[in-house]
């Protein structure tokens, strides 16, 4: 009576289906606090903001037309972005991508001391005051990274700090091709 | 040197579990009577030691010893006394210390309480109580212990968070572990009638009660915490279809399921499979909880600190009780059909459809508890699943069930004699209708949410309808068996629980405001005025306290004080609202964010009727202790029913 | 990893700050037909910082950014789903805790009434086989 078993098989599959959870969680694959971005391959949202650094100008990020470039969400106020800016500055420099930085729901006087004292990766850094840019690149938390391909394409998303390592895994396979396109 | 007892006492715990288990079973097996006489002792051992251990964990909150990485993170020498034994439970580790205190509580009481059962059955409840006590000890020893010593020590703790700091962590968890684990002790005796191949009305009779008694602790332990995150949490909500709130709801379905289905295998001695099957599912699904809560697999608002390690432990335990128990089910159920007849309508009849629609509702909450999870396991997106789809799609086995517990209750067994009560079945269902009416229309003054109406006279009926016979039974001075008095509160109980529901969801009102002292804001009829505020020193927090005063048109009626309070140690704010209440409404204040030029932003609210679903599930609970005093219980192993012991050999 | 971590953990002290829930501090709609949507939104909606609370219960300042957001494409005469479309276009069907009937929630939305008719199902045949069987007297359990 092979009905009997139906119900050992259910909770086998369902166990199945755990572990299977489980083991992508353990070796990294999978990760249930991420929320993929809905933006990648799709145009990235085009922005007007003032510059930290002297907010009587603005920058437009139509501007960027032609090249690949970083759009990096950070705020003097989050820890994470203080662990990552040390490898922005690298990363800036050695790559050769120029950084968009979008200070988020930030002070400009405490952001502006901020880039003084710790070094400025940006080639253009725009004040995010009310969060509205945030809301358009589906921003989450901060620090979060994207990278925009010169036909204004989002090519990648990463949620978090920004290490060498992982612009050697998500990113730099991806200005090599996006950015001869 | 003190935690390292503890330590030592959750070793000899473990070893007298293995004991107990061994001896329980094995010797069951071959009908050792020493072998299973050891089994007592070894219940009352284990009961000690993880007690010991316990109180070792109690003892070092008291003490504020720093030096274990447990007490560090989640105490402070600021912290009050009470919170502090409170936060043995706090967080993963000593919650899990509490899991098997309870377990082994729920051991030593049906060593206890059950000599009366034949001495291998006994044996073998106790031994499977003992492997799952063996399984969660060793995942505590192994994974997550929480007397590992922290060096050097820290000079001061991390604080218990302070969403945990109230009085309801000392009472919420324990209550809701009781039930949680208490699932076992249903499932233990499962697996023993499976063992020894034999499942007769005296089976039902001796697991019922355990039953009804977990599944109380269940229903009051989930009641508080709904309690609790309605005043502490979610600013008026009182259920969130959040992962760890649906961890607790499934068994309590499964338990609610398997109680009913108990009452047909104990009188008429049918649906043995079925009852069978429901006792592994509740144990299973109460086991699939905490793998949920713990695993980090789910994201949900209160998981514990989560890790996929454990995760693969609790895993291997569910695994092998569920699967184990399952395959066992799948020998043995073929020779345990039953036959014997009822017709269409009878009480069997009502009792198996309330049967299917529970287990419907807790398959439904599987559903969308687990979908997001395979989407993102299987790379097909994230998804949220939430209140707006639990809240629709729960009501397509709920209200049908509400219906039939109504008229079902009153179904004679074999054959339904509903004529007799029929009429007054008609009577009470009209009457409830006009009173939903005027409630509705009526008090409130509109007919509310499209399912409102149906709400309220569905409520109304089975209240009415669970008071026809303890009335009658009253008028004529009869006497009236104290499982069917249970059975009839416990049902009232349902209808009141109803009526909260359906009063809070269609008739509630919110307000968020901007106010100074002085000034006065107005919702539902009722005036709330800002008086001022006031700077409070708490034990371990500062806040800032405001002052507001409720009237009803010119009537005063209460002063409310809510407060902003900032913890010292983990510097978040905390809001504790302010809650005035009455027989038939709840006034909700809570103080906001200081928005400058001397206003405040305030959350005013109105919850009707809300207070019914908690005394509804304290009368569904009372309902389940009246049924377990019931007599027939108590009643010792008579000669015209045979103890399974004979039976062993022939199974 | 490790990294990771730690902006998990900066997330965890962000959804800790929002325990304490939300109190709007602009003024609400005159219309109430249009707070009514406000409200309802917004309770259905996901905050994403914290992970398992509404935009209207969570006080994280993403949220209520969020519910400045829902407020003013009310505002400006937008659908409630022209609104759901806003969020989703940024954070996916996450944000959405009423989840769309797609071709992958086909089985989560049948559930209730695949559930119902088979639990449903196999208690009446059960009902209607036992009913032709022959009712046995036995006089131990009457009631």
């Amino acid at each position: 009576m092979w009905r009997y078993f139906a119900p050992a098989a259910a909770f086998l599959a369902l166990g199945a289906l755990f572990a299977f959870a489980l083991m992508r969680i353990q070796n990294g694959t999978l990760d249930v606090r991420e929320i993929k971005s809905p933006l990648i391959g799709k145009p990235a949202p085009v922005f007007t903001l003032p510059l930290v650094t002297d907010p009587s100008q603005s920058f437009d990020s139509r501007s960027m037309a032609g090249k690949t470039y970083v759009v990096n969400v950070w705020g003097t106020w989050c820890p994470a972005c203080r662990e990552e800016h040390d490898s922005l500055l690298q990363l800036a420099r050695v790559t050769g991508v120029p950084f968009i930085g979008i200070d988020w729901k930030d002070d400009g006087q405490l952001a502006q001391q901020y880039l003084g004292q710790l070094g400025n990766p940006y080639q253009q850094v725009v004040a995010d005051a009310e969060g509205r840019v945030a809301i358009d690149w589906g921003v989450y938390g901060a620090p979060e990274t994207f990278l925009v391909s010169p036909a204004g394409i989002v090519l990648a998303k990463h949620a978090g700090a920004l290490t060498a390592a992982v612009w050697a895994e998500k990113f730099a396979p991806l200005v090599t091709s996006g950015g001869s396109r | 040197m003190i935690p390292e007892l503890g330590t030592l006492a959750l070793v000899i715990a473990l070893l007298l579990s293995a004991a107990q288990s061994f001896f329980g079973l094995v010797g069951a097996h071959k009908n050792k009577a020493s072998w299973m006489q050891s089994v007592m002792p070894a219940v009352a051992g284990v009961w000690v030691f993880v007690s010991f251990a316990f109180a070792i964990l109690t003892y070092s909150f008291i003490t504020h010893d720093f030096s274990i990485a447990y007490v560090a993170t989640n105490s402070n020498t600021e912290l009050p006394l009470m919170y502090c034994i409170a936060a043995v439970w706090g967080a993963h580790e000593g919650s899990l210390l509490l899991w098997i205190l309870i377990l082994a509580t729920w051991a030593l009481l049906v060593a206890m309480f059950s000599k009366s059962l034949p001495l291998p059955f006994r044996a073998r409840v106790l031994g499977v109580l003992g492997m799952i006590g063996v399984g969660f000890t060793s995942f505590t020893l192994f994974t997550s212990s929480p007397f590992l010593r922290l060096l050097p020590a820290a000079a001061e703790g991390a604080d218990l968070n302070p969403i945990l700091q109230d009085p309801a962590l000392a009472i919420h968890p324990p209550m809701l572990y009781m039930g949680y684990v208490g699932t076992s002790v249903a499932f233990a005796f499962a697996v023993a009638a499976m063992l020894s191949g034999r499942i007769d009305p005296a089976w039902s009779r001796w697991t019922r009660p355990w039953t009804v008694a977990a599944w109380m602790c269940l229903t009051l332990g989930i009641a508080l915490g709904s309690w609790w995150a309605y005043y502490e949490l979610g600013w008026g909500g009182w259920w969130f279809w959040d992962p760890v709130e649906n961890a607790s709801f499934m068994p309590w379905l499964a338990s609610t399921a398997l109680i009913h289905s108990l009452a047909v295998t104990e009188k008429r001695g049918l649906f043995k499979n079925w009852t069978l099957l429901l006792a592994i599912f509740a144990f299973s699904l109460s086991l699939l909880g905490t793998f949920l809560v713990r695993s980090g697999v789910l994201v949900s608002v209160h998981s514990f600190a989560s890790d996929p390690s454990r995760g693969l432990f609790i895993l291997g335990l569910l695994l092998f009780f569920i699967v184990g128990s399952l395959t066992l089910y799948a020998i043995r159920a073929p020779s345990l059909r039953t036959d014997g007849g009822f017709e269409l309508v009878s009480r069997e009849s009502f009792l198996l459809l309330n049967n299917a629609l529970l287990v419907a509702a807790a398959g439904l909450i599987l559903t969308g508890t687990l979908w997001p999870l395979v989407m993102d396991a299987f790379n097909l997106g994230k998804i949220s699943v939430g209140p707006p789809y639990f809240n629709m799609v729960f009501m397509v086995p709920t209200l049908p069930l509400l219906a039939l517990v109504g008229i079902g209750m009153h179904a004679g067994w074999r054959r339904a004699a509903l004529a007799s009560k029929g009429r007054r079945l008609a009577l009470i269902a009209g009457g409830a209708l006009l009173v939903a009416l005027v409630i509705t229309m009526g008090f409130y003054g509109s007919i509310g949410l499209p399912l409102t109406v149906v709400g309220f006279t569905g409520a109304l009926f089975v209240m009415g309808s669970a008071l026809i016979d303890p009335i009658t039974r009253w008028r004529n001075k009869q006497g009236m068996s104290r499982a069917a008095l249970g059975m009839a509160v416990a049902h009232f109980g349902i209808g009141v629980f109803v009526i909260g529901i359906s009063g809070v969801a269609s008739y509630k009102i919110e307000k968020d405001v901007s106010m100074g002292p002085g000034d006065s804001a107005e919702i539902a009829g009722y005036r709330f005025k800002f008086l001022g505020t006031d700077n409070v020193h708490g034990p371990n927090y500062e806040a800032l306290e405001a002052r507001v005063a409720v009237s009803k048109g010119e009537l005063p009626l209460t002063e409310l004080t809510t407060q902003k309070r900032k913890f010292k140690v983990q510097t978040m704010p905390m809001t504790h609202a302010g809650i005035a209440v009455a027989w038939n409404r709840d006034l909700f204040v809570a103080l906001g964010d200081e928005l400058g030029a001397g206003k405040w932003s305030m959350r005013l609210q109105y919850k009707p009727l809300v207070r019914y679903i908690w005394i509804g599930a304290v009368i569904v609970a009372l309902g389940g202790l009246i049924a377990t005093l019931d007599r027939r219980y108590r009643v010792r192993v008579t000669a015209d029913e045979p103890a399974p012991a004979s039976a062993d050999e022939a199974a | 990893m490790i990294a990771t971590r730690r902006w998990m953990v900066l997330l965890t002290a962000l959804l800790l700050s929002a325990g304490a829930g939300a109190i709007d501090t602009e003024a609400a709609f005159a219309d109430a037909a249009r707070q009514a949507r406000y409200e309802h939104l917004t309770n259905e909606l996901r905050c994403l910082v914290c992970q398992n609370q509404t935009i209207a219960d969570s006080n994280a300042g993403l949220a209520g950014d969020l519910r400045r957001e829902v407020k003013e494409l009310i505002a400006a005469g937008k659908t409630d789903d022209e609104i759901r479309q806003f969020l989703t276009a940024r954070y996916g069907d996450f944000v959405l805790y009423n989840p769309p009937l797609t071709a992958r929630t086909l089985l989560l939305w049948a559930a209730p009434a695949l559930l119902v008719l088979v639990t449903v199902g196999a208690a009446a045949r059960v009902i209607v086989r036992r009913s032709k069987a022959p009712i046995d007297a036995d006089p131990e359990d009457m009631v």
